[in-house]
Order: C-alpha cells, then sequence, then structure tokens
C-alpha cells in the first residue's frame, strides 16, 4: 500500500514538472483583455416597459433635488400600499439622483428596460430560470431572435403577486402589462350535444 | 344460342339491328354528350387531381408544387382574394420538436384554445377545438375521469384547482398512425404527426386509437367565415379541412418549420409554454428536461411523447 502511494505521488511529481517545463518553455502571452461580465450590457431583447400613462418620465415632475430620509409617502397613491416584502421603499430601487433609472444595490444605474437585473438581485432562482427561457414568456423565433418579456410585463412591482395581465400597445409593438383584476377565461366548449 | 335470345346487350359501332339508323345516332351523341358533362362537372368540383395522385410521400418537388398551387386555387375560390401564403415546407435536418407545458404556471384561461382555432382554421360552426384545458382537482391530482373540461367562471384560477391543457402529445410511437389503413397520417421526421386531408377516408381508427383524445373529426364542412381565415396555410397543416376527415395539432407546422414559435406559445399570458428543439442542448426545453420535474401524460402506454408536462417551482 505504501509502495503504491509512493509510486503514485513520485508519477504526479514528474508530470507536473514536465507541465512546468512546458510553460516555461513557451513564448510569453500578452495579458488578455478581461471580457465583460455577461450581466454588464443589455443582452435581451425586451419589449418596452409598460409604464401607467403620465408617470414616466419621473423627472417630468420630479425636477427638485429629492429628500432621502425614509418615510411615508403621501402621493403615488397609484403604487400604494406597497406590497412587495417588508421594509422595501422607494429609493431602494428607483435613483435619487438620475430620477428616471432604477439602482442596483451596489450603486450601478440600470434603465428601466433592463429592470430584471434589479428583480434578479433578490429573485436570483426566477432570474436563472427567466434567462433560460424557462420562467416567464417569450416570443419570436425558436432557433432566433426572441423578445423576453420583462418581469414588469406580468409583476406589478409594487405588488408582485401574478394576478392578471392585459394586452396593451407599447410604442407601436403589442405588450402585455400587469392588473390587479383577476383574469376572466374564454368560453368553456360546447358539450357534444349541444354541437349541431 | 340464337342471336335473338342473348343475355348480354352488345353495342355495336354501326346502330342495334332492327332500329332505324338516325336512332343509333342520337344515342351515340347522347352518350357523348352524359361522359362529356361528367367530366365537366369533376373538373368543376376540381378533386380529379387530389382523387388521382399518389401518396404525399411518393410525390416529387414538382407534384407537390402543383399540389401547393391547387390547394391555393381551392382557398382563392373559397375565400376570395387575400395575401395566400401556402407552404409545403420540409422538416429541417437536425431538428425534433419538444413542448413544455408548465402545470404551476396555467391559470386555465383558455387563451391558448382560441388563438389555436384562428391559426389553424378549425370550424367555428360546428365547434373544432384542438386544445382542451381540464379543470383538475389540487388534492386528487391527474385525475382525467374527475376532470371538468367545460368550467365557467368569473375568474380563474379557481381556488382548489389546477389546469392541465391536453393536446397532440407528437408521440414517438403513435397508436394513431398505426391504425390508419390507407397510411393518410405518419410522423414527418422533425417529430410533428401530420395528417393528409386529400388521403384521409374518415373511418376515424386514429381517433379510437388516440390515448390523448387530441384528434378531431370534420362531421361538417368546416364553417368559416373569409374574414376569419388564416391565409398562411401548410398543406399538411392548418389549410382549410373537407368535410369528413381527421383533423390534429400539428405544433403550427406553418409556423414552427419556419422558425417561428407555435400560437398558443406566443398567446399565453402566464408564459406557461415552451418549446424548442430537442435536439439542441441549449434550447429551452432541453433545459426543462434537464433540471424540472417532468410529468408524462400517460406515460405507461408507452407512447413515448414529445409533450411534457413540468412544474417549475
Amino acid at each position: 500500500m505504501t509502495m503504491h502511494w509512493r509510486g503514485m505521488l513520485a508519477a504526479t511529481t514528474v508530470a507536473s514538472l514536465c507541465a512546468w517545463t512546458a510553460a516555461a518553455a513557451a513564448p510569453p502571452r500578452a495579458p488578455q483583455p478581461k471580457a465583460p461580465p455577461p450581466e454588464e450590457k443589455k443582452e435581451f431583447d425586451t419589449p418596452a416597459p409598460p409604464f401607467a400613462l403620465g408617470l414616466f418620465p419621473c423627472t417630468a415632475c420630479h425636477t427638485e433635488p429629492g429628500n432621502p430620509q425614509r418615510r411615508e409617502l403621501g402621493f403615488h397613491d397609484e403604487v400604494l400600499p406597497l406590497r412587495h416584502g417588508p421594509n422595501r421603499w422607494c429609493l431602494d430601487c428607483h435613483d435619487l439622483k438620475d430620477r428616471d433609472m432604477l439602482h442596483l444595490t451596489d450603486g450601478e444605474l440600470v434603465p428601466f428596460g433592463e429592470s430584471y437585473r434589479l428583480c434578479g438581485q433578490c429573485h436570483g432562482d426566477k432570474y436563472r430560470d427567466w434567462k433560460v427561457g424557462v420562467h416567464g414568456k417569450r416570443i419570436g423565433y425558436w432557433n432566433g431572435k426572441k423578445t423576453y418579456f420583462l418581469c414588469v410585463n406580468c409583476h406589478n412591482p409594487h405588488a408582485p403577486r401574478f394576478t392578471g395581465v392585459e394586452t396593451v400597445v407599447v410604442d407601436g409593438v403589442p405588450t402585455q402589462r400587469p392588473i390587479p383584476e383577476p383574469t376572466r377565461p374564454e368560453p368553456r366548449p360546447l358539450r357534444p350535444q349541444e354541437i349541431r | 344460342m340464337s342471336a335473338e335470345t342473348r343475355s348480354l346487350p352488345v353495342v355495336q359501332e354501326e346502330g342495334i339491328p332492327g332500329e332505324p339508323p338516325e336512332a343509333a345516332v342520337s344515342r351515340r351523341a347522347f352518350l357523348q354528350t352524359v361522359a362529356g358533362a361528367g367530366a365537366a362537372a369533376a373538373l368543376a368540383a376540381c378533386d380529379v387531381d387530389s382523387a388521382l395522385r399518389r401518396h404525399f410521400k411518393e410525390l416529387s418537388k414538382e407534384e407537390v408544387a402543383r399540389l401547393v398551387e391547387k390547394v391555393k386555387r381551392d382557398h382563392e375560390a373559397r375565400f376570395g382574394k387575400k395575401d395566400w401564403q401556402v407552404t409545403a415546407r420540409s422538416p429541417m435536418p437536425g431538428v425534433e420538436f419538444g413542448y413544455g407545458l408548465d402545470l404551476s404556471r396555467c391559470i386555465g384561461c383558455r387563451r391558448c384554445v382560441y388563438a389555436c382555432v384562428r391559426e389553424n382554421n378549425q370550424s367555428r360552426h360546428p365547434q373544432v377545438q384542438w386544445i382542451k384545458v381540464l379543470e383538475m382537482d389540487k388534492v386528487r391530482g391527474v385525475d382525467v375521469i374527475e376532470s371538468d373540461a367545460y368550467y365557467e367562471a368569473d375568474a380563474v384560477p379557481r381556488p382548489g384547482k389546477f389546469y392541465m391543457p391536453v393536446q397532440c402529445h407528437q408521440c414517438r410511437h403513435p397508436p394513431c398512425t398505426k391504425v390508419c389503413p390507407v397510411q393518410a397520417t405518419w410522423t414527418e421526421p422533425d417529430g410533428i404527426t401530420v395528417v393528409d386531408y386529400d388521403w384521409c377516408i374518415g373511418c376515424r381508427c386514429c381517433m379510437a386509437a388516440c390515448p390523448y383524445g387530441a384528434r378531431r373529426f370534420n362531421w361538417a364542412a368546416p364553417g368559416i367565415g373569409a374574414g376569419e381565415v388564416n391565409p398562411h396555410i401548410a398543406v399538411l397543416g392548418n389549410r382549410v379541412r373537407p368535410k369528413g376527415v381527421v383533423e390534429k395539432c400539428t405544433f403550427c407546422i406553418q409556423r414552427t418549420r419556419e422558425g417561428r414559435y407555435p400560437a398558443c406559445v406566443e398567446i399565453c399570458p402566464v408564459g406557461a409554454r415552451k418549446f424548442g428543439n430537442l435536439l439542441d442542448p441549449q434550447s429551452e426545453i432541453r433545459y426543462v428536461l434537464e433540471n424540472k420535474r417532468v410529468f408524462i401524460f400517460k406515460e405507461e402506454l408507452a407512447t413515448r411523447p414529445r409533450f411534457y408536462y413540468f412544474y417549475a417551482t
């Protein structure tokens, strides 16, 4: 047994020595430019976010420097009460300085069209499934260009539990947006005795 | 046997003995007229080509092109001028279609049923629908006998219920094609089981054989308005069917062979329907099969469907 281990050790040492020599003999390579992490750029073709009418751009109203103090809001009734986990408030996601942008926890600004990166910070399992096309909806070509529906095309970010969706046209492109009303099913099929 | 007691009539070229020659001429002219009118009537019905052609799989490229033209003419004659796109595309090499349906997401809204009807030119009257959505009890689980396909509700999903849409499973061992006495239905290399509506004799053996109840019979000529018909049609797919043939889901062959998603995938408001190439390791359907809990409906029958139910959460 001891002999066996010793032999193996010797063989490994020889092999690593050979590898080291080969590496030393090879010409020194120029340092490779570091490829940007895949998350850094917009990699998914997504529809425009389905903003409620008149809400965007935020800078249309928010022109003054904002108040960063966490507090109860007296306005924005359309998103209140906020039903998205405990202890959340506006500036966890919305940026104070650049009002038309969102920000990640590390402070990186993200446009509304890439909000999936923001959601993915907490909902990593769903984000992983969404990226491969299993959570959520994609349309287009199964072997080519696809349009990924955003998280906010189905989930209201201020009350994300799914209730229903309706079809809307944003920038001339049909897409969908979440609605608080539940979905009504299409008519039932006729029973055999009703078909004439 | 004398000439007067012949049992079988023998028509002679030069008139009938004992009758004046004028009568013979008129009789011959009459027969010619009848034959001519019959041929004209058959041509007008435009089904001589379909009746005389060989099996679809034996057709040459030119014959398929002629068939495509004929299908286009037939549709123009019935529904008028439109932007008709008639195709008979061959399967893409290296492609085998697979379908996934997320039972944890489906809310039973039946949008897929009606998107399918519009896309695939199903008869509106009498009603034909390829997708059937079954409402089942969460406590009982998948139980077809206790399921309800005729549920009506103000809001779905109803508490305590889940929904299981059923359509053609595009089996690898399809019982329906085995029983067809005339081979009018078969599985294409990309996994789609198709029906040749010109070849089908309407015996409905395939409907009896299918364990998923996925095939439908045209008891009457399909009732579709000219404004409702989808002009993008495939010869082995969504062209308007004649009376008395069987039809079924083809994974929207007219769309998927061009690379697009089926209509039911694109309409689903909750994104419960997944579609892709089983032979492509990067496809979403492969991800589903490798990473999610997958349920094969009536697996014990060894039909080996290409349609998978899964549970993503």
